[in-house]
């Protein structure tokens, strides 16, 4: 029982500290960038290198989806609706949670995984050492390269799911380039685009501080690193799905839509 | 700073880690333009008695002083104004392994200077030149020998002039040639530039070269402390034992 208790009183100590980490991550992130070298380093490494992943997969996933789709609609004589239904199901929620998922096993297990070499190297000592800010070189930079590349590396998983909803749809069909993206984008508004593709912010603003969090938490060693990318994917992953869950809720309070 | 001021003074210094108390009730005074070697088998809180003098570590309890300031409750923009006093060669090098060589060495200067990318690559291939490194700019800290990357985060440490130095066993894992060269930079360091030297070592021979003073560290207190010569004829069998081991490092 004892043990018990103290396992829970560690483990709400380790909530409340990860809770404090990334409040000073979010009000740091919020002052004017005073690393911009970094933080553009970071945005290469973290964002611009994702894009052959998440270009493929939202092709990959488009097709399936495509052929999931025309299967059910095709039961009730409305084949017609296959692009429409396909870019919203895509915009609204399979293409944001999609890359959040993706970047969440490429990004945080990288960010966690490098931080703790690191840490356990005492490299970070060594930034404090030479009178660097390492919370605001190395969390900080990482969540705003995050924040900035999440929204855009969902904009371009949306394109390519859709554009291999297209490539699925031409080959039995044969419609045309003009006509698909036509009739994909015509019931799409506003409401539907802006709000799911904001939220992915959050998503990499989670996912760039658990992960970060972890990794200037290492202990361990070599192993610990290990341990470290593992649960960065992990808790990234659980945080963001309970939190996409609070945001489509209060999404659909905001923005209704047609009733 | 005034002459009769240490450059580094701890004041009833005790840390404890859990359980483990490793400093208990230290006090160093090291005047400035002097050369200290701390001495003492390892676990015995060298290390972390450096990391104090740079706040890296905080103190249960005491005070650390740097150049008269207490840096104990010092946080932010006023520690990172201290610290860009103080160069510290980490016991592993801990040179950042997403960079080069070069660049490590580079990084305080493109930090903290408003020198030009020419000067400042100049300045770093100079200190690199200095431990032996010339040709070792582009490399990457992984392709570098343990000794190597040592002499590198030497170079870093030494790169902004920093009137302190703390060097954690400079001299490990370098070949007898290479630690007879890195023992007389921090000698022509300390003597020509008066650089205030704390030095952690297990190597007697180069705590004989280097250190005016040695002070021997055992289970967290100062069991012994002064000259070479001193130490040597100590009434302490493992202070006596540990200055006769000529190779212990």
């Amino acid at each position: 029982m004892a043990l018990l208790s103290d396992g829970v009183t560690e483990w709400l100590a380790g909530v409340g500290d990860g809770a404090r980490f990334g409040a000073r991550a979010l009000t740091q992130a919020l002052r004017l960038p005073d690393e911009p070298a970094e933080t553009g380093r970071q945005l290469f490494e973290l964002g611009v290198r994702s894009v052959p992943l998440i270009a493929a997969a939202g092709f990959a996933v488009g097709i399936v989806l495509s052929m999931h789709t025309r299967a059910s609609l095709a039961r009730f004589g409305a084949e017609a609706l296959i692009p429409a239904g396909l870019a919203l199901a895509f915009i609204r929620e399979t293409g944001p949670l999609t890359a959040g998922l993706l970047l969440s096993g490429r990004i945080g297990a990288g960010i966690g995984a490098e931080l703790g070499a690191m840490k356990v190297t005492e490299q970070i000592d060594a930034l404090e050492a030479l009178a660097v800010d390492s919370f605001r070189y190395l969390v900080v930079t990482r969540v705003l390269a995050c924040v900035i590349a999440l929204p855009l590396l969902t904009t371009l998983m949306n394109f390519t799911g859709l554009l291999g909803g297209y490539t699925a749809e031409a080959a039995i069909t044969g419609i045309g380039f003009e006509a698909y993206f036509r009739q994909a984008f015509n019931p799409i508004d506003f409401s539907d685009l802006v709000p799911a593709t904001l939220k992915t912010m959050v998503f990499g603003f989670i996912i760039a501080t658990v992960s970060s969090y972890l990794g200037i938490n290492t202990t361990g060693g070599t192993e610990g690193v290990g341990r470290t990318a593992t649960k960065s994917v992990v808790l990234s992953s659980i945080l963001l799905i309970a939190t996409n869950v609070l945001l489509v809720r209060m999404i659909l309070f905001l923005f209704p839509g047609p009733r | 700073m005034t002459e009769s001021m240490p450059a580094v003074e701890l004041r009833h210094v005790s840390k404890a880690f859990g359980d483990l108390r490793v400093l208990d009730d230290v006090s160093l005074s090291v005047p400035a333009g002097r050369a200290v070697c701390i001495l003492g088998r390892s676990g015995t809180g060298k290390s972390v008695t450096l990391k104090h003098i740079v706040g890296l570590l905080a103190p249960d309890s005491g005070q650390v002083l740097v150049e008269g300031e207490d840096i104990t409750p010092l946080t932010g923009a006023d520690l990172a104004r201290v610290r860009k006093r103080i160069g510290l060669l980490f016991q592993n090098a801990a040179l950042f392994d997403s960079i080069s060589v070069g660049e490590n060495v580079a990084f305080p200067l493109r930090r903290h200077t408003r020198m030009k990318d020419e000067e400042i690559r100049a300045r770093a291939q100079d200190l690199l030149t200095q431990v032996g490194l010339d040709r070792e700019y582009n490399k990457m800290p992984a392709d570098l020998s343990g000794g190597m990357k040592k002499r590198a985060g030497l170079a870093r440490a030494l790169v902004l002039e920093p009137p302190i130095v703390l060097a954690d066993e400079p001299s490990a894992g370098l070949d007898p040639v290479t630690a007879g060269e890195i023992d007389a930079l921090l000698v022509a360091l300390n003597d020509r530039a008066g650089t205030t030297l704390i030095v952690v070592t297990h190597n007697i021979p180069s705590a004989r070269v280097i250190g005016d003073e040695l002070v021997f560290l055992h289970e967290g207190r100062i069991l012994a402390r002064g000259d070479a010569a001193s130490l040597d004829r100590s009434d302490i069998p493992l202070v006596r034992q540990f200055m006769s081991s000529e190779s212990s490092g």
